[in-house]
């Protein structure tokens, strides 16, 4: 019987490649192409270290999904840290300095087919993606 | 705690980086470099990622500091063998590492220290109408 | 209900075989005699094992998965034998005449049962009708696909010029899925063949907007990145200035009006030389 779902911590930069290294299985199992499972491993990267560095740590949520007859595989990388009080300009920012907090949010966005973020000052960051195969 | 090894061939560094470095070992091989550079003459160091599946923005952003770094202590650094897969994945990332020098293999990558060494007027190539 | 359909499964399949062939008499030659009495005795055993659990036409549940499966692989290869998607729903539409026999049969003078069995099935039915007609549709788009990415390949093929330079002729328009396309195969073949120039000539490209400049910006960091040089040839001179005006910064690509050109200096750039 094969997993459907699941979770990982993000607590540790182990932890970051933890998750890279289980979301590299998951990409597999779906049958993802090389340079689209290089593209989600690589977003998990950069958010599972948002997570762990400014978000003070949290969890990965993961599931296989499908919609209509596609497949694919939604992560969830949860924290409870501070939050992110300007959204715009964080990912400004980050663009511009080409580091930080927004360059991973932006670069993420483009390399998945879905990207939500729902993050509160004080109440921790929320950030869903989804890549189909 | 485990380092990532640096291999000295004359004048020249050699850092090989295998799969899935994680961020405090990316830090150390910074500092162990800035070091090494500094020990003996260098002249050039060579980055070998062609066994990384994945390249992320801090990664990136290693090369990047490390390249700077190396030529303020004087030597010139090349990348080298960076896959397919992990190079539209950077470029859609938005980075281009625009300060580093790249080249295919190790042989290619050494070919280009020296160029870059030798004579900096060669390493840049003359439009010929 | 299931009694019905274990007792009689072989009039209801060869019934069923029947309706086909006079329903779809093209049938023949896609597909043979054999292929349709397997299909329709598998049919018949899922429709019994699942029958028990039908409710309302709602196939969602995890029992309905071995019919809802093989109605997905039923549709397939229906797409692939060259059948219409009614042509497919046919299959499970033209078992309600026999079934509706049989449970007339079965049912006997009980009038209640007789409605109520036959609008269980009807609702069954339908819904696997509509299923086997939704996965129809979403097997052929895969197809589709599957062939315009493959035509996408070939129309755009990477040349070996010379040892160590790889030329890729653009033509037509420079799309989203199509730059996809052509960047991963041409970094492949970059690492395949080790050639350290590439020479994009983009002769036969009408246009260059800003999508197409921003495509081609990034196959040629791409391309930078591992460690290849990059020279564009083709460029006119209304292009030149388009560049120019999108303010896109090509990074010290060098530029040439025409291929030959564009050769010459790869050649020297590898250290060879044409003679003449």
């Amino acid at each position: 019987m094969t997993q459907l779902s699941g979770e990982a911590p993000l607590r540790s930069d182990t932890d970051v490649v933890l998750a890279r290294q289980l979301v590299r299985r998951l990409t597999l199992e779906l049958g993802f192409s090389l340079v689209d499972q290089t593209k989600m491993v690589t977003a998990t990267s950069e958010l599972a270290r948002n997570a762990y560095t400014y978000g003070r740590g949290g969890t990965l949520y993961w599931e296989f999904v499908q919609r209509d007859m596609r497949r694919g595989l939604k992560l969830l990388f949860a924290d409870e840290g501070p939050g992110i009080p300007n959204m715009d300009l964080a990912m400004t920012d980050g663009w511009t300095s080409g580091h930080g907090l927004g360059m991973g949010l932006t670069g993420s966005k483009r390399l998945v087919n879905e990207f939500e973020i729902d993050s509160k000052v004080g109440g921790g960051t929320r950030v869903t993606i989804i890549r189909w195969k | 705690m485990e380092r990532i090894p640096i291999l000295r061939m004359g004048e020249f560094l050699l850092v090989t980086i295998q799969v899935d470095i994680h961020d405090q070992l990316a830090l150390n091989l910074q500092d162990d470099l800035s070091n090494t550079i500094l020990k003996r003459t260098t002249r050039g160091v060579l980055i070998d990622i062609s066994a990384l599946e994945m390249v992320d923005s801090f990664i990136g952003r290693m090369v990047s500091d490390i390249s700077g770094i190396a030529k303020i202590l004087g030597a010139e650094t090349v990348l080298v063998g960076m896959q397919p897969a992990v190079a539209i994945t950077l470029v859609e990332l938005g980075l281009s590492l625009p300060g580093v020098a790249t080249a295919l293999d190790m042989e290619r990558g050494m070919a280009l220290l020296r160029r870059m060494i030798d004579g900096p007027q060669e390493a840049h190539d003359t439009v010929v109408g | 209900m299931s009694n019905v359909l274990k007792k009689n499964t072989n009039e209801l399949q060869s019934a069923w075989a029947k309706e086909l062939a006079t329903a779809m008499p093209t049938g023949k030659g896609r597909i043979s005699a054999r292929e349709v009495e397997q299909q329709t005795t598998e049919f018949l055993n899922l429709l019994s094992a699942a029958i028990g659990h039908a409710r309302n036409g709602d196939i969602s549940g995890t029992e309905f998965k071995p019919i809802r499966e093989f109605l997905e692989g039923l549709s397939r290869s229906r797409v692939q034998q060259g059948f219409t998607s009614d042509e497919t729903a046919t299959f499970i539409f033209s078992v309600k005449k026999p079934l509706f026999q049989a449970i007339r049969v079965e049912a006997g003078k009980n009038a209640d049962v007789l409605a109520d069995e036959i609008w269980l099935v009807t609702q069954l039915l339908d819904s696997l009708g509509l299923h086997t007609i939704k996965t129809y549709q979403k097997a052929r788009e895969e197809i589709i696909n599957r062939q315009q990415r493959e035509m996408l390949e070939l129309s755009t093929p990477v040349v070996k010029l010379w040892d160590g330079i790889l030329a890729l002729p653009m033509i037509g328009t420079l799309d989203s899925a199509r730059t996809q396309v052509v960047m991963e195969s041409l970094l492949q073949r970059v690492v395949e063949t080790g050639s350290q120039i590439v020479i994009l000539d983009i002769t036969g490209v009408p246009t260059v907007d800003t999508l197409v400049a921003q495509h081609l910006l990034k196959t040629v960091t791409a391309l930078r990145l591992m460690g290849a040089d990059c020279i564009i040839s083709g460029v006119r001179p209304q292009i030149a200035q388009t560049i120019v005006h999108l303010g896109v910064d090509l990074q010290g690509v060098t530029t040439k009006a025409n291929l030959a050109d564009a050769l010459k200096l790869a050649l020297k750039r590898t250290g060879s030389t044409l003679q003449a």
